[in-house]
């Protein structure tokens, strides 16, 4: 039990995707705007990192490996990816047609989201078994949920701020980040 | 134990301001009647609701006090000729309104006789059903003569029919500058009192609590004196502090009792009038006379002689200066003409603007009492959030309407926001709050208006759809009832052709 | 190498088979935005737009061919109403919403020839023939569609008039000394 809570608060806070791995940073920067979407987007991918990290483990450990097709990775595992979003979209078409507005072209995105490939195949680096995996995505991705809201809720906050000109915008969404990735810096000290 | 009562509802907050009140010297000059101006000008709009319509002709001749425009809707309020004369005009003339638009009125042009027409008065009033007072109340147009106009006596009905028990009056005059309510109670306190009087017995509530700020010793004096005798009728005095004089302050310092968010003090049973009101309740149901002057005072660092003046209405605000010994230097030095109070009142262009029965002051301010404001970026002091009355939160909602998020505005409590202008007061950066919060109702309201238009509009388009559909529909079936005819008359002629024939 | 390519034909093929059946299983009819965005159109189908009718013009603002703003009845709020739907970001500075109009008659001109009645969304105009016409203002759009209808150039639009009832207090311009804000 201590160690999957270990699991997912390392993931989630100390190695977060975004903010200390640098991954997936363009939804967080694209899908930002306003924390409704961002809670659909952060669900969304979630949802995609969980099941893709799953999926892409079996592949790797039940097909490429018994075969020795390793170079065929990236391949594989991109195409399970791609089929997971767009199973996602058809979904969220269906559920919520606003949120599917909202997301826009971000939701097919969510494909090439490197923190999506990423975390599949730092799976297979750390050679970590079928729960661990699936762990290590939902954490990823509760990370990456964690971080989009926080920064929506900012950005909602700083909208209603009186910006200097220079600054509106993106120069202005860069700086918040820039903080909120040195606040994220104060869990790599955490005595767990 | 009094003074605990007083300060229970509010401990641990402050609400407010104490701005420097600015009333004497002209509360203590003695009150002067100004002599009937040429012309008065008695704009169709005087209180909040509906217009009154106009129901004289140009060249009319009509009697002091005989009705000139009758109430329109179930919110509003006749007018009355001030004096009599001779109806010269209906036409346009600014507004004391803070667009700076303009609106009908009558003009009319005085004979100076000054006669009245023909009075009802009442001797025993006391003996008069609750219902007859109220419409003796709204025959005689009397509307709110704290500033707002609501007409008085929709006020009155309402109160009866909420079972009200308390009776608040309001003679805070808060408002700096202001001492139009002061004088009414120094000088007229019996009067006032019998309107109070008259008011509980429309009303059916039980007792009177007379609200009045300690900053006027005089009138409460006075109106203990008058009270003296009449159980019901009770005198409050609160500490002076900006806006004592709100309703829903006035009420919550009072009563003890805070009147819900977005309800009226008749939620918790309770009606507020105000003495001006109180005051011309009384003229209206004793001696049947309707509203046709009131006191306003003059006031502001350019007037010469600041004091208060009983006015007729319609009288142009240019000819109450003029009597009342005009402005230093002829206006030189002057920054802004005020209708009102400093705090809530209009900002006019100009003193063509004539006196309305919701008028209580008219202030000449120069340029240092004016503070021209240069505003700047908020820097979340929360100055505005302390001083706020109703507990809002004036920096985010304003954030909120500079980014046209008006609805997030109504979620923080917009509705509330009495526009009493203690935010922009203490405001540090000078951000014109009140603008924001006055834009973003109006704004509200037109889009409102806008989405029943739309609806609206649905409506018409639909009907315009099955209106053509009908018609086609008509037309193809008379086409075919008509291609039938033909066809059985051809028919029948055929027959008779054959059997013609085969006889 | 035939196990490379056949497990990845193998593997494209199953989630291809499963695609297809959820993509069944979760079938979309029509667009439900669509009704909801018709639903805020002024509904008037008066073809300023370029299109035929409101839902059209709905279905075209969600496919992206014609922006919020093409609604010129609706205005700057409707636009806004629909960014805010959609999700979009609007300047809204550059809508040029120069307030409501009417229609009006000029007496004078009219020739009672029925002609701008017929094409009347909202049958504001009433009159018959050889009757001077008259635009009833509560009704009227402002779609100006009857505008080139009329032979005698009779139909005017006027900005309705602002009266005090419909008159809101302008929001506080910006003017900072120093540092220049948004």
């Amino acid at each position: 039990m201590k160690e999957i809570l270990l699991l997912l608060l390392s993931t989630a806070l100390v190695n977060n995707v975004v903010l200390i791995k640098f991954l997936g940073l363009c939804p967080v920067m694209g899908v930002s705007k306003s924390t409704d979407s961002a809670l659909g987007m952060g669900m969304a991918t979630t949802f995609v990192l969980t099941l893709a990290s799953a999926a892409s483990w079996m592949l790797d450990n039940w097909l490429l490996q018994p075969l020795g097709l390793g170079y065929l990775r990236i391949l594989t595992f991109i195409l399970v990816i791609a089929s997971v979003v767009q199973f996602t979209e058809m979904f969220v078409r269906k559920r919520s047609p606003a949120l599917y507005q909202s997301l826009g072209i971000y939701l097919p995105l969510i494909t090439t989201n490197c923190a999506v490939l990423g975390v599949a195949l730092l799976n297979v680096e750390q050679q970590f078994g079928l729960f661990k995996s699936l762990l290590y995505g939902f954490g990823s991705a509760l990370g990456f949920t964690l971080v989009l809201l926080i920064f929506a809720g900012l950005r909602e906050r700083i909208a209603l701020a009186q910006v200097p000109a220079a600054f509106t915008g993106a120069p202005i969404a860069f700086i918040t980040i820039s903080l909120l990735a040195l606040a994220f810096m104060g869990f790599s000290g955490l005595n767990v | 134990m009094r003074l605990t009562r007083l300060l229970k509802p509010f401990s641990g907050r402050d609400w407010g301001i104490h701005p420097d009140d600015h009333k004497r010297p002209a509360a203590d000059a003695p009150l002067r009647v100004m002599p009937l101006p040429a012309r008065l000008y008695l704009p169709v709009q005087q209180h909040l609701g509906g217009a009154a319509r106009p129901t004289v002709v140009v060249g009319q001749k009509v009697r002091k006090g005989e009705r000139i425009a009758d109430a329109q809707g179930m919110v509003s309020a006749p007018i009355h000729a001030p004096t009599s004369g001779t109806v010269v005009a209906v036409t346009d003339i600014t507004a004391p309104h803070p667009s700076g638009l303009s609106l009908p009125a009558i003009v009319i042009e005085a004979d100076g006789d000054d006669v009245w027409g023909t009075l009802s008065p009442c001797p025993r009033p006391f003996e008069l059903a609750p219902q007859t007072i109220s419409e003796r109340v709204y025959a005689a147009g009397i509307v709110g003569m704290g500033g707002a106009a609501f007409p008085a006596a929709v006020k009155l009905d309402g109160a009866a029919r909420a079972r009200v028990d308390t009776l608040v009056i309001n003679g805070g005059e808060c408002e700096p500058y202001l001492s139009c309510d002061d004088r009414q109670m120094r000088d007229f306190a019996d009067e006032v009192v019998e309107g109070i009087r008259l008011m509980l017995r429309a009303t059916g509530a039980t007792s009177a609590l007379v609200g009045i700020e300690d900053n006027k010793p005089e009138a409460i004096a006075a109106m203990r004196t008058a009270a003296a005798g009449h159980d019901c009728v009770r005198i409050r005095p609160v500490p002076a502090r900006y806006p004592m004089g709100s309703e829903k302050q006035l009420v919550q310092v009072l009563t003890g009792v805070e009147v819900p968010a977005e309800g009226l003090p008749a939620d918790i049973g309770v009606v507020v009038h105000n003495v001006g009101t109180a005051r011309a309740v009384r003229a209206a149901v004793v001696e049947g006379k309707p509203l046709v002057s009131r006191l306003v005072t003059l006031n502001g660092n350019c007037m010469n002689a600041p004091g208060n003046v009983e006015v007729r209405l319609g009288t142009l605000a240019e000819d109450v200066i003029a009597f009342a010994g005009g402005l230093k230097g002829d206006g030189l030095g002057l920054a802004r003409r005020v209708l009102g109070g400093p705090m809530m009142g209009l900002q006019v262009p100009h003193w063509r603007v004539p006196v309305v029965k919701g008028t209580s002051g008219i202030l000449a301010l120069d340029a240092d009492e004016a503070a021209a404001r240069q505003s700047h970026p908020c820097i979340r002091c929360g100055r505005c959030v302390q001083a706020c009355p109703m507990g809002l939160l004036p920096l985010e909602m304003s954030a909120r309407i500079r980014n046209d998020a008006l609805t997030d505005a109504v979620d923080l409590g917009l509705k509330d926001c009495i526009a009493c202008g203690c935010c922009a007061y203490v405001c540090p950066s000078r951000i014109p709050l009140v603008q924001y919060f006055v834009h973003a109702k109006g704004e509200l309201s037109r889009q409102d208006r806008n989405r029943l238009r739309n609806e609206a509009t649905k409506r018409l388009a639909q009907q315009r759809t099955d209106r053509l559909a009908r018609e086609a529909r008509e037309k193809a079936e008379a086409a075919a009832r008509r291609r039938a005819e033909r066809e059985a008359k051809a028919a029948a002629k055929t027959d008779t052709a054959t059997a013609g024939e085969s006889a | 190498m035939l196990a490379a390519v056949s497990s990845l034909a193998l593997l494209g093929a199953a989630l291809g088979l499963l695609l297809g059946a959820a993509s069944r299983w979760l079938r979309v009819e029509g667009n439900p935005i669509v009704d909801e965005l018709t639903d805020m159109m002024p509904g008037s189908n008066c073809g300023q737009c370029g299109f035929p009718g409101c839902g059209k013009a709905a279905e075209a603002i969600i496919d992206g061919t014609a922006p919020p703003t093409c609604c010129p009845p609706g205005g700057k709020p409707l636009a806004a109403a629909i960014a805010a739907k959609l999700g979009l970001t609007l300047d809204l500075t550059t809508v040029a919403d120069e307030g409501p109009k009417v229609a009006v008659v000029a007496e004078e001109l009219c020739i009672g020839c029925c002609r701008c009645s017929k094409v009347c969304p909202t049958d504001a105009i009433i009159g018959a023939a050889k009757q001077i016409h008259n635009v009833m203002r509560d009704a009227c759009t402002g779609c100006s569609n009857c505008i080139e209808k009329c032979p005698t150039d009779a139909l005017a639009m006027r900005p309705t008039p602002i009266t005090l009832q419909h008159w809101v207090m302008p929001k506080p311009a910006l003017h900072y000394r120093g540092m220049p804000c948004a």
